[in-house]
């Protein structure tokens, strides 16, 4: 690999790193209050216990959340800092804002998970919903920054250098709608659809446990209405990213000659040299439809464009093909979980049905890494895009390929240590309800 | 009117003095669960435990914080300073990635295996490492050994670091944290009525005091020539003076209070003297952000990101300083910032 390939490689596996634990917190608490507020209504037991449960995998992987959140914000600097040094001020608010919005996260999840009764139970879930709230927004803010990378707003370029800047306008570059709305989404649906999942496994070992019954009641609806919504959400940012971004949409469909009734590809080899996609399905007038919702809509394609500014056709198309792939499949598993819901007035619980649960658990994981390498591979290869190339933002240092390896293992390890303490902490607890668990903050008082 | 460069300047050291302090403090405790020691080691650590388990995460968001104002404000001086000192940063992060991440893990691990115990080892290691790292990245800023010609760093990427001064500096915040965190140890101790507690880390910080007095002097002999500016800022300024007597004096409260066993004044001056320490070196370094190329306003951001960056500042602190206090007031006791806490009965 070469140094640029060393600085993007070891960027890009620090954010599919981060992406996992941070998506997780912004939609854990969503479930802890959700079972608290159930708590405080039924004074069913159940939902206390599966709101602390929540909780402890909120503290474990908000930690490391944190953490690998903190190299991230030097990494910006330490793998690009031309492209800091000389955007910082055009995309530094919305940072800032991420700074604040974080900061009150860590502070409302430290009162919520050491101050369970401790504190008043109506404060206890002000905190709570303190620390969704306050995940959301940062969620949103960073993703304004991935916006205003895509496409640039808010000043003119100058001998190298941004003037007239106007901040929030660059704050709010045009995709920031339907970035920020897909972003969120989709941190929800992953999170839900990995609860569901965990939840059916244990399910089909322990059908009788009313605890885990409610937990995989609540995050299969989470699961099915994020999944059912997503797909509307993705249509929007096609709609938008046909108009702002051509060329990333061009990539991601492989659609190399521009044309009316544009048809949708699924699958499918492209091979650069002719410009020709191999062995995938074409639906007539499919993309026009997609991108203009208008089958005779002309779609730009990536010969329109010059051969230096084209994104990496097949990587991107491969991602984008993921991503709607699993999307599609959670979708189809929303849609039949609210039909046997409907039909049996009650939780679907056939150990058919279980399975498919089971199987679908990483796909919101597998879509929303996926998405993101169609929006920075798409974007591609530009950092800022139009203004400044990947290759003229990356260091000098010469050295990469030690921090390279070094972070490569020890995410690798955490990754391991992560999945095995979330583990140990789904068989800590009795199958049936009971009392409070064993182990962590909790157990102290 | 202050400047707006010198506004956010003093908003960034102002969140480098409560990461000092607070995330300081937190880095000695890893440094106090290693040398745990005596009949009472569990009860040390348990004590480590529940003095850090609630905070660390929001105390730690202080230096993103910092670096987020670095970058937005001055993001030349960022850059610069990524480049020259990529090594150290990188090594100081995965030292934070560890202490962290082991911290956490040890919480939520098997209670009574020796895999506690190793997920203590490393996170005291990496709360011992840290510190050191950050010392020598502030000590070769300060140094005024990298040097930036039109854009290029030309200094190298381990001379400038590599260097007794820096190491100092390293050796210096590492003292003084783990004075911090055993002087608020034993405040904690001192505030639950636990005598022997109290005494265990009463003895701790009259040692630690000692050796940031120690250090602290070996590494201003080494400014001399290792930071010439730093050392002339500390000496040569009229208005530099009155703030070394203001630390002097709080070191000597703090120390005295400490032998009195008046643990909440001893608290509060300890408090008091890590930042004026910090702020004595704001003082000396002044207006250089990056000795001896980057100034706070030679790589300051354009006027308007500026303002706008201020404004959030003052909404986001309105927000975030009412929480903070909730936060405290509930894991530190009733009146966390009181200059003496209630004794128990």
């Amino acid at each position: 690999m070469d140094h640029l390939t060393y600085a993007r490689a070891q960027m890009g596996f620090s954010l599919a790193f981060h992406m996992l634990f941070a998506a997780v917190g912004v939609a854990l608490p969503l479930f802890m209050v959700i079972a608290d507020v159930l708590y405080r209504r039924t004074g069913d037991r159940d939902w206390l216990e599966f709101s602390k449960r929540m909780a402890k995998g909120t503290a474990i992987l908000f930690a490391v959340g944190a953490v690998s959140g903190t190299v991230l914000s030097f990494e910006m600097g330490l793998l690009w800092p031309n492209f800091m040094g000389t955007f910082g001020d055009v995309i530094g608010l919305p940072f800032a804002m991420e700074g604040f919005a974080f900061f009150t996260e860590a502070i409302f999840l430290g009162i919520y998970l050491y101050g369970r009764g401790r504190i008043p139970s109506g404060f206890h879930l002000a905190a709570g919903i303190g620390v969704a709230v306050s995940g959301a927004a940062s969620a949103f803010f960073v993703t304004l920054v991935n916006a205003a990378m895509n496409l640039p707003a808010g000043f003119t370029m100058e001998n190298g250098h941004p003037i007239n800047i106007d901040p929030i306008a660059a704050m709010f570059s045009p995709p920031w709608k339907h970035e920020t709305l897909h972003a969120l989404l989709a941190c929800y649906q992953a999170t839900a659809f990995a609860l569901a999942g965990i939840h059916a496994a244990v399910l089909l070992r322990h059908p009788k446990s009313s605890l885990f019954r409610k937990a995989f009641a609540v995050s299969l609806a989470v699961a099915s209405i994020t999944a059912v919504l997503q797909p509307i959400s993705g249509d929007h940012s096609a709609h938008s990213i046909a108009e702002t971004e051509p060329l990333k949409l061009a990539a991601a469909e492989a659609h190399f000659k521009t044309q009316t009734h544009a048809p949708l590809r699924i699958g499918g080899i492209p091979d650069m040299k002719t410009g020709e996609v191999h062995y995938g399905l074409e639906i007539p007038s499919g993309l026009s439809l997609l991108a203009a919702h208008d089958p005779a809509a002309e779609v730009k394609g990536l010969n329109d464009f010059p051969r230096e500014d084209w994104p990496p056709v097949a990587s991107t198309h491969y991602a984008f093909e993921v991503m709607v792939g699993a999307g599609s499949a959670m979708a189809l598993l929303g849609v039949v979980a609210a039909f046997l819901a409907w039909r049996k007035k009650g939780v679907p619980d056939g150990r058919l049905f279980l399975w498919a649960v089971v199987a679908s658990g990483p796909l919101g994981f597998i879509a929303l890494e996926a998405g993101w390498l169609v929006t920075e591979l798409g974007r591609q290869p530009w950092i800022m895009h139009g203004v400044m190339r990947t290759r003229d933002a990356v260091t000098p240092f010469p050295h990469l390929l030690p921090p390279f390896w070094t972070f490569t293992v020890l995410y690798l390890f955490l990754g391991v240590a992560v999945v095995y303490l979330l583990f140990r902490q789904l068989r800590a607890a009795p199958m049936e309800a009971g009392p409070p668990s064993l182990g962590g903050p909790d157990a102290h008082h | 009117m202050p400047t707006t460069e010198l506004v956010l300047g003093g908003a960034m050291m102002a969140a480098l003095c409560l990461y000092a302090v607070f995330g300081g403090a937190d880095f000695g405790g890893g440094v106090w669960d290693l040398f745990a020691s005596g009949p009472r080691k569990a009860e040390q650590r348990a004590l480590i435990e529940k003095a850090i388990g609630p905070i660390w995460e929001a105390n730690h968001v202080w230096l993103i914080l910092a670096v987020v104002l670095l970058f937005s404000s001055f993001p030349t001086a960022f850059a610069a300073i990524s480049i020259a000192l990529h090594v150290p940063l990188t090594l100081f992060l995965i030292g934070v990635v560890f202490r962290g991440s082991a911290f956490t893990f040890r919480a939520y691990d098997d209670r009574n295996d020796g895999r506690q115990q190793r997920w203590g080892l490393l996170f005291s290691l990496a709360s011992i490492a840290s510190p050191i790292l950050l010392g020598v990245i502030a000590g070769t800023i300060a140094s005024g050994e990298i040097h930036v010609e039109s854009g290029v760093v030309t200094s190298g990427y381990f001379a400038p670091w590599l260097r007794p001064f820096p190491l100092f500096v390293g050796l210096f915040a590492l003292a003084l944290y783990a004075y911090l965190a055993a002087v608020f140890l034993a405040a904690e101790a001192d505030a639950a009525g636990s005598a022997e507690l109290t005494s265990d880390f009463r003895r701790r910080a009259l040692i630690a005091g000692a050796v940031v007095g120690v250090v602290a002097l070996f590494t201003f002999a080494l400014s001399f020539s290792g930071a010439p500016l730093i050392r002339a800022g500390l000496t040569g300024r009229p208005w530099t003076w009155p703030l070394h007597v203001a630390t002097a004096t709080a070191a000597m409260t703090a120390f005295s209070a400490l032998w009195k066993r008046k643990f909440g004044v001893a608290r509060l001056a300890v408090v008091a003297q890590t930042s004026l320490i910090l702020v004595g070196w704001a003082a000396s370094q002044y207006p250089y952000l990056l000795v001896p190329s980057h100034t706070l306003f030679n790589s300051a951001a354009n006027p308007r990101t500026q303002q706008l960056l201020i404004i959030a500042l003052a909404a986001g602190s309105a927000l975030l300083f009412p929480s903070l206090y909730v936060l405290y007031r509930i894991f530190k006791g009733n009146k966390p910032f009181r200059i003496l806490d209630r004794r128990r009965e």
